[in-house]
């Protein structure tokens, strides 16, 4: 064992990164070989779009108006095609003004 | 070129490794609280290597510690990594097939989206993925065990915004995916599923619903084009 690394908590470390790399690989392993055509093709497609949008959802609808403005404020900036370190830089900026001035 | 791509993948993911610092730092010494170790916390960054289910399973870490409890945890947290590795493996055809499972193996949020918008745009390289990729590990298992060494609170990231930052990244990545209105109805159908599924569901399972609903949105709008 090494030091400062005890039994019971490397066992649940080993766990949890099974359970990460199951879910890291099983999708890849379930259709990374798969040709799809047609619809099948344009629900994966739409995929990377969707779960961004689905992670995000609930902290720019859910949490306060200074988050839903700042992120139409990012959405806007995102839209004029600036820079991405600038759209990150705006989007914080806004929201810490925002956060002051709603709260 | 190679060199070139690497450059290319670091210089992408330089803001979202100087967000995600203070939250690994915030990640490390929560976990000194519970009693874990600098060893044991850099470990588990390093392997476990996801920032919402490390901070899940801290809320839930006890002592003794549930193995499976958390193990079940992390994984409903990372459900979303089994659709993402799906399309992932779409666009890998200039790596060679067998480094495929090593590189799912370190795919988080951030590496997978920058990851999906160089496919869209142009070729996925090998060395593209690394250069987001190595950065992200090593900062994120530096900054948490940073953070468990001085094992003090070092206030709440969201007094300075660092929490917006991911999901200003984000919004910042789907503006590249726009492609006219069918865009816009995946987005609007995972956003209003991912909003309820979040009011109604415990867990994260908000992700995959949402995620399935666009998906779903995306499948009954495709009309096959007049060969």
């Amino acid at each position: 064992m090494p030091p400062g690394v005890d039994a019971p908590t490397l066992l649940a470390i080993a766990a949890m990164s099974a359970a990460t790399l199951a879910t890291r690989l099983g999708g890849y392993l379930l259709l990374g070989r798969v040709n799809l055509r047609g619809r099948a093709k344009a629900a994966l497609d739409a995929l990377p779009p969707a779960i961004l949008m689905a992670v995000i959802a609930p902290t720019i609808f859910l949490t306060g108006a200074a988050e839903t403005v700042a992120a139409a404020v990012t959405a806007m900036a995102a839209m004029l095609r600036l820079p991405l370190l600038a759209v990150i830089l705006i989007g914080v900026a806004s929201v810490v003004v925002l956060r002051s001035v709603l709260t | 070129m190679g060199t070139g791509d690497f450059r290319r993948g670091v210089a992408d993911i330089v803001p979202v490794i100087a967000a995600a610092f203070p939250i690994g730092l915030l990640w490390g010494s929560l976990a000194a609280g519970k009693g874990l170790s600098v060893a044991e916390v850099s470990l588990m960054s390093a392997t476990v290597f996801a920032g919402a289910a490390q901070f899940v399973a801290i809320e839930l870490w006890s002592d003794p510690v549930q193995i499976l409890l958390l193990a079940s945890a992390v994984f409903v947290v990372n459900l979303r990594h089994v659709l993402m590795g799906a399309s992932l493996g779409q666009h890998l055809q200039a790596i060679p097939r067998r480094l495929h499972p090593i590189l799912l193996a370190v795919m988080a949020d951030e590496n997978w989206a920058f990851a999906e918008r160089r496919a869209r745009n142009g070729t996925l390289t090998l060395a593209y993925y690394l250069g987001l990729t190595l950065p992200m590990i090593m900062t994120w298992t530096a900054a948490s065990s940073i953070g468990a060494a001085l094992g003090k609170s070092f206030g709440d990231p969201s007094a300075y915004g660092f929490d917006f930052a991911f999901s200003a990244l984000f919004i910042g990545i789907l503006a590249g995916f726009w492609r006219g209105l069918p865009t816009g109805a995946v987005l609007g159908a995972s956003a209003l599923a991912a909003v309820v599924a979040k009011s109604l569901v415990p867990g994260a399972w908000y992700i995959v619903i949402g995620g399935g609903a666009g998906m779903a949105a995306a499948a009954i709008l495709h009309r096959e084009k007049a060969a």
